[in-house]
């Protein structure tokens, strides 16, 4: 019984890592489609800012260096995106692909120029990347039964991006909904027509939400590789930003619920990775890959329409023309 | 004038969205405290000028003057705090957002909401006493109807301070009893000071509420009137304009048999709104019947329930033997496979895709002819084949099948679209606005063509803004005026004053009020 329960703590406490990307990712997708820009590119914003994080804390010998660097990338990636799909009046979706691919491409060119290797970066050492934070008072708590327990292994014992990813959530929730900027940003991905009327500019708008896109992926891309891990390796995003996607839109562009999609997801990649070579009787060896897909099949059945209905920003996608 | 109380003052406005001239040295000057009414058709470049004072639009040359202060707006800030505010045509409201929300978008105060929430609702509650506009503020705006969620529009005006308020069309979408609620607000906030523009092409609105009308035909500015000093016969002439009429030679009408027969029609436009109620009429094999009326009466609908867009909502169609209600529909293609050909009042929009290659115009509608198909797939020869001979037919120039369908010009297009409506040899059809924007040898050749189709024992219905392309060419015509028939008359009969007088109801209306004499 305990030993079951210690399982369900340890793959709660891998959920975590798992999902600290995908909150970032998600949040700045949120920020993206509430002001009416598809962010498809959040893959590719992860991947560069993976690379550039890894990059400058091995070259720097500081994480907080690396993150910095990881930030300016990502922001640099979202103004392009910016640029294509705010400025000229793009596809969105064309534009994302593009950084996406460019993300994939710039990233094995540029192992290749700085560090002689075929898509990896230097291992970072020891205080390079960001360690995990002991918090205080667990060895008192410890002697509690089973909140001791999850004291120590779930809640202590993360590092400081992922406290911050959990912290972000209610940020972003207070400044969508209680602030100014979240009240025009709202507003613009729903009719810009108004906004514009408003005498507000629809495109600075526009540019200030993938900007705050742009941070937080490159948060979430510097977790990915100087903290999770302790280096850039190929693809090591790995289709986390379209996960984070789909918990966008399995959360329908609310903060929260965005939160319990990333959870979710999170919670059934760490719940694939301890099932691997499980054998169940009946079943026989557990499906591995198939639970790696339920994100994706979940978000599918939900766009369907059989969870509820997924509703995105009227104006998402459409290039704002001034027209009457 | 005392310059005092000009609240706008325009002089030579003038503005081009490429080769169309949309305001045309405009002048126009509104007092303070005054309804002031712009009338005009479709396109007559009414909302464009508006545009413009709410900084939606630059104007290319011209001036502006605002209270007497100097003016161009590059966005809509500017006009808002020079005191404009503006309630579009189609309301510039976020649609899950609350009453309270959409108001002080734009206008919150700080950076957090909830304090502009609180201020906005004493604001607001003292607006809403003060000028009759009572409104739920926590609601979200989409559960509101259209007449609620435009006292928003206007309170989203009131409420940044606009002493000047354009309105755009208000009645277009409101129901006779909103309009009237509508007009009652306007009243009040004239007794207020606030000085009110009225764009509209309802003349009888015009007539009821402005005390200054202006009249824009064609991008200019052709007429400025006390509305106590003018009438609808007038305005309607002034709106529609006197024009050199073409000399068609045109044989007596040898009418056969009715061909369509309509009987107390009701139709409802696509956002719902009741556009015709109680239409009846007849067309004969051999005859042309032009439908006249100010654009947006209720023609566009009728037209489009005729070629089997719009269903009925009451009445019924009998039409080559079949029988159209609202129970029993008949779609396009199946209206086209009885005989009906309809050559829609947009051509741009519903007549072609401006991407297809002529010959793909070509068979629009026509698509699952037998001899462009084998099998799964288009014979592209002979799909090109048909497109050339009927632009040999139509004198379509350039004669090409492969050039693209928007590199035609305008009456090359409508060309196109007539020959592929007319070389089916239809019995019914059903002309939209056949020589809108289309140039002067086309604008002939077409009509030869219509006369042709007639004289070919057709039935022919034309729906025309041109009035005098309706007295040239139909035999009989009857007007619509707010969704209604107001008079039919032979076209042997029928001057401009009388059929600008129906289009304007005003027959109807006089009689109306001999009857309340008697």
């Amino acid at each position: 019984m305990n030993d079951l329960l210690l399982n369900l703590i340890l793959t709660l406490d891998a959920s975590f890592r798992v999902c600290t990307p995908l909150i970032f990712a998600s949040m700045a997708g949120l920020f993206a489609e509430r002001s009416g820009v598809v962010d498809i590119g959040l893959e590719g914003k992860l991947l560069m800012s993976a690379f550039i994080a890894a990059s400058a804390a091995s070259v720097f010998g500081s994480p907080w260096i690396g993150l910095l660097f990881a930030i300016f990338a990502s922001c640099i990636f979202a103004m392009i995106h910016g640029l294509a799909s705010i400025t000229f009046k793009g596809n969105q979706i064309v534009s994302g692909v593009a950084i996406n691919i460019l993300a994939s491409g710039l990233t094995m060119i540029l192992t290749l120029a700085w560090f002689k290797s075929g898509g990896i970066t230097p291992t970072l050492q020891g205080d390079e990347r960001f360690l995990s934070i002991t918090l205080p008072g667990v060895d008192i708590i410890d002697h509690i039964p089973i909140l001791g327990v999850i004291y120590r292994e779930l809640i202590s014992g993360h590092n400081i991006l992922v406290y911050l990813a959990f912290a972000t959530v209610p940020l972003v929730w207070w400044v969508v909904y209680r602030t100014r900027f979240g009240l025009r940003l709202r507003a613009v991905g729903e009719n810009p027509k108004a906004v514009d009327t408003a005498g507000l500019s629809v495109e600075g708008l526009r540019y200030k939400a993938l900007l705050i896109g742009g941070i937080l992926c490159g948060i979430g891309g510097a977790y990915i590789a100087i903290a999770h891990n302790a280096q850039f390796t190929k693809e090591m995003t790995a289709g986390q930003g379209f996960i984070a996607l789909a918990a966008l839109i399995f959360g329908k562009w609310h903060p929260y619920k965005v939160l319990a999609a990333c959870f979710l997801f999170g919670f059934l990649d760490a719940l694939a990775v301890r099932l691997q070579g499980v054998v169940l009787p009946v079943i026989g060896e557990i499906p591995v890959q198939l639970i790696e897909a339920t994100p994706y099949i979940l978000t599918v059945i939900l766009l369907a329409g059989f969870i509820g209905k997924a509703i995105p920003p009227k104006a998402s996608a459409q290039p704002y023309i001034k027209e009457l | 004038m005392d310059q005092s109380n000009i609240a706008i003052e325009l002089t030579d406005v003038d503005k081009h969205f490429g080769a169309v001239h949309a305001n045309d040295k405009v002048n126009l000057s509104v007092k303070t405290g005054t309804i002031h009414g712009i009338v005009g058709e479709n396109g007559a470049g009414k909302s464009t000028l508006m545009s413009i004072l709410y900084g939606f639009y630059q104007s290319d040359s011209g001036q502006i003057k605002v209270f007497n202060k100097k003016f161009r707006a590059t966005s809509s800030r500017q006009s808002i705090e020079a005191g404009i505010g503006m309630v579009h045509q189609h309301f510039m409201l976020v649609d899950n957002f609350t009453v309270l929300e959409n108001v002080i978008l734009g206008s919150e105060g700080g950076a957090l909401i909830s304090e502009s929430l609180d201020k906005a609702r004493i604001e607001l509650t003292r607006l809403a006493k003060e000028y009759g506009l009572e409104v739920e503020l926590d609601v979200p705006v989409e559960s509101l109807s259209v007449g609620m969620q435009q006292r928003v529009e206007i309170l989203k005006g009131l409420y940044k301070g606009a002493k000047i308020l354009i309105l755009d069309e208000p009645t277009g979408v409101l129901t006779p009893q909103e309009s009237d609620e509508l007009f009652r607000i306007f009243e009040a906030l004239k007794k207020q000071g606030v000085t009110i523009i009225l764009i509209t092409h309802k003349l009888r609105e015009i007539m009821n509420i402005t005390d200054y009308v202006s009249v824009m035909r064609a991008g200019k500015m052709v007429a400025h009137r006390q509305t106590s000093e003018t009438n609808p016969e007038e305005l309607a002439e002034l709106m529609i304009g006197r024009k050199v009429l073409f000399n068609i030679k045109k044989s007596k009408a040898k009418s056969g048999k009715p061909l369509l027969i309509a009987k107390n029609l009701e139709i409802h436009n696509e956002q719902g709104m009741k556009r015709v109620s109680e239409v009846s009429f007849e067309a004969r094999s051999g005859e042309i019947l032009g439908i006249a009326g100010v654009t947006g009466n209720g023609q566009g609908t009728l037209l489009k329930a005729l070629a089997g867009i719009l269903p009925l909502s009451k009445g019924s169609i009998k039409i080559l033997g079949e029988t159209i209600s609202p129970e029993i529909t008949l779609n396009p293609a199946q209206l086209r496979n009885l005989g009906v050909a309809h050559v829609p009042e947009d051509r741009q929009k519903m007549g072609m895709i401006a991407d297809f290659s002529a010959s793909e115009t070509a068979l629009l509608g026509y698509h699952n002819d037998k001899e462009i198909n084998q099998g799964i797939w288009l014979k592209r020869s002979s799909v090109k084949a048909n497109c050339q001979s009927i632009m040999e037919a139509f004198d379509v120039r350039p004669t090409n099948p492969d050039l693209k369908s928007s590199s035609f010009s305008g009456g090359n297009q409508q060309k196109l679209i007539l020959a592929r409506e007319f070389e089916r040899d239809p019995e019914v059809l059903i002309i939209g606005q056949p020589t809108r924007g289309v140039d002067i040898g086309a604008i002939e050749f077409i009509r030869k063509r219509i006369i042709e189709m007639r004289d070919a024992g057709k039935a022919i219905i034309l729906i025309s803004v041109e009035l005098e392309e309706i007295m040239s060419l139909s035999d009989r015509i009857i007007v619509m005026c707010d969704g209604e028939i107001t008079g039919t008359v032979d076209a042997s009969d029928a001057d401009e004053a009388t059929l600008g007088m129906m289009m304007a109801n005003a027959l109807i209306s006089q009689e109306k009020s001999n009857e309340a004499q008697l």
